[in-house]
């Protein structure tokens, strides 16, 4: 651990930078938001391999799929509220029905975007995305996670979701760090109770779980950064194992990796789940921080609800 | 190949079109049969296209952004040599290739699924700038509808394609005024439509959608240097006079005593 920050967008700009270096048939799609989706380094050094889309997220996703059905691997970027939310219909038709090979990097995803208020705090992508036939949807925990995923998703041969966060946060795997699309990491064993959690909230469990284990209850704390596919056997064994399963997302409580668990356990291992995440409500402006605490999405909600289930 | 033999293929797919819709009971007739010589001019002129390699590297493409007149797309495919005639008469059933609005997936030959307006447009200006991207000599057609302009990601695409000096994208917009529940001008005016596109910076060509000495003098004289527009001015459910011009046709089929009938003046023209 250390105490440096950085934001999982801050993964994504610099993975792609390196993937373009590589592959001249990578390119970035912008909707006007390159700075913020951190291409600005892709742009300045391959400008070729930079395409201005103006803000017009439902072209950007058409434009992409073309790109991809002529041989490109495209990544289009933009806020998660608008990309996947403006444009979702032409994700699953131009992009997920046709098989085109786009990756959909959205940031600024989360309540921690703060300020900006609920229009851009994307709550509901992992939701909209998941449904999608042929999508794989991934959550990163962190920079170094970021980077990974990012290129895990350009060597995949598919459509992908990464969702990405504005806010620097803790960092918590490292260069070395495994990472393989559809494969959880168990951070922690344990025995009482398994967490599983997805981007930021991976660090909050382990936060909870520190405290947690200063009272006696030992969790095991699974990080999920790929809501589908899911890795069921390690979900399952871990239930099997502990009983009972918090799930924690900086997302809606309904239809993320909490529904995403919850519809896996109830049909092949039934057992006793809590959801960490916004309930069904919209969030509002606000420091990250602040925004955290107040729709419980914080070590102290996962604490909360283990109490509860255990 | 000569006006005269254009014209026997143009017969033959609106007598296909007319089969194949009475046959699935449900479907598009007036943009189906309007766009007949377009599609013949296309495959039988405009396109480098090998119906024996569908994924050839170096073909030309085709989107048909308007995907609800794919009767008109795939009567004209198997007549190119891409499937056997039989199997038109599959369109719109169980475990058919021939699936109610084009999927990329299900039928060699087709570039890309559409069907949700406006999507198409995108997908082709992609294509189009990806061999842009790659010095590649091809070019990418798209077939968009009138009553498909009401989209807003149409325009996008339009404004996206003219930034880019796509001169080896060509949309045919199909302008036969009507759509669903009415005829254009009701439902949300586009007149002066050529000069929406003069005024995104686009070439148009303007033709009669019938003729095919029109059509393919335009498919020969594309700008060098921007996108172009072929403005085609088609009658909807044209060939058979009980269907043309009648907007309540857009999404109704022929029985099969309609059929028949339609068939007889078909042949008789
Ligand atoms: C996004 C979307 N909205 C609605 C529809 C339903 N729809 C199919 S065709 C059509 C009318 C479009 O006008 P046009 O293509 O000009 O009709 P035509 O000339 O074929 O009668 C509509 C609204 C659709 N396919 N896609
Ligand atoms: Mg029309």
């Amino acid at each position: 651990m250390t105490e440096i920050k950085k934001a999982t967008r801050d993964g994504f700009g610099d993975a792609i930078l390196e993937l373009a270096q590589n592959n001249k048939n990578i390119v970035a799609l912008s909707a006007n938001l390159g700075e913020s989706t951190k291409l600005d380094k892709l742009k300045k050094n391959f400008p070729d391999q930079y395409i201005e889309c103006g803000v017009a997220e439902q072209n950007m996703a058409g434009i992409a799929a073309g790109l991809a059905l002529s041989g490109k691997i495209p990544f289009i970027t933009s806020f998660a509220a608008f990309s996947p939310g403006r444009n979702w219909e032409q994700i699953r038709v131009s992009i997920c029905y046709n098989r085109a090979n786009v990756k959909i990097a959205s940031t600024h995803a989360g309540l921690s975007v703060g300020p900006d208020g609920a229009t851009h705090q994307s709550l509901e992508d992992l939701a909209i995305t998941r449904v999608i036939p042929n999508l794989t949807v991934i959550c990163p925990a962190d920079y170094h996670e970021a980077k990974k995923a990012v290129i895990a998703a350009a060597n995949h041969n598919g459509p992908v979701y990464i969702r990405l966060g504005r806010e620097p946060m803790p960092m918590i795997t490292d260069e070395n760090s495994s990472f393989e699309i559809g494969k959880c990491d168990i951070l922690k064993e344990g025995s009482d109770v398994t967490i599983i959690a997805t981007g930021i909230m991976v660090n909050e469990a382990l936060k909870a779980s520190e405290k947690l284990a200063e009272q006696g209850i030992h969790s095991e704390v699974i990080n999920c950064h790929t809501i589908k596919p899911l890795d069921e056997e390690t979900i399952i064994s871990s239930a099997k194992k502990t009983g009972k399963v918090i799930t924690a997302e900086e997302h809606q409580i309904i239809g993320g990796l909490g529904g995403a668990v919850a519809e896996l356990l109830s049909q092949k291992l039934p057992t006793p789940i809590k959801r960490v995440g916004v309930h069904d409500t919209f969030g509002e402006s606000g420091t990250a921080k602040e925004l955290l605490e107040k729709y419980s999405c914080d070590s102290t909600a996962i604490i909360k609800s283990v109490k509860e289930i255990i | 190949m000569n006006t005269e033999e254009l014209q026997d293929l143009a017969r033959n797919i609106r007598k296909s079109i007319i089969n194949m819709l009475a046959e699935a009971g449900t479907g598009h007739t007036a943009g189906s049969l309007d766009i007949v010589e377009i599609m013949v001019s296309l495959y039988f002129h405009a396109l480098k296209h090998d119906p024996e390699n569908p994924d050839w590297p170096d073909r030309d493409r085709l989107v048909l952004s308007a995907g609800h007149i794919n009767p008109a797309l795939y009567a004209t495919m198997s007549e190119a040599g891409y499937f056997p005639k039989e199997e038109l008469l599959t369109l719109r059933k169980i475990n058919s290739r021939l699936q109610g609005h084009p999927h990329n997936h299900s039928l060699p030959g087709i570039e890309a699924s559409s069907g949700p307006l406006g999507q198409g447009s995108s997908v082709a200006v992609g294509m189009a700038l990806a061999d842009k991207m790659d010095n590649k000599p091809n070019h990418t057609y798209c077939i968009v509808s009138d009553g498909e302009h009401d989209e807003g990601q149409i325009w996008e695409a339009i404004m996206f394609a003219a930034k880019n000096k796509l001169n080896n994208l060509t949309f045919i917009v199909d302008r036969n005024h009507i759509q669903i529940d009415g005829t254009t001008e009701e439902i949300m005016p586009l007149e002066p439509f050529a000069k929406k596109y003069e005024a995104f910076n686009w070439h148009i060509i303007e033709v009669d959608g019938h003729n095919f000495t029109e059509i393919i003098s335009a498919l020969d004289k594309k700008s060098t240097e921007k996108p172009t527009v072929i403005l085609a001015k088609t009658i909807a459910g044209k060939g058979i006079p009980a269907i043309e011009n009648n907007w309540q046709w857009h999404g109704k089929t022929p029985t099969k005593d309609e059929a028949i009938e339609a068939i007889k003046q078909l042949e008789a023209r």
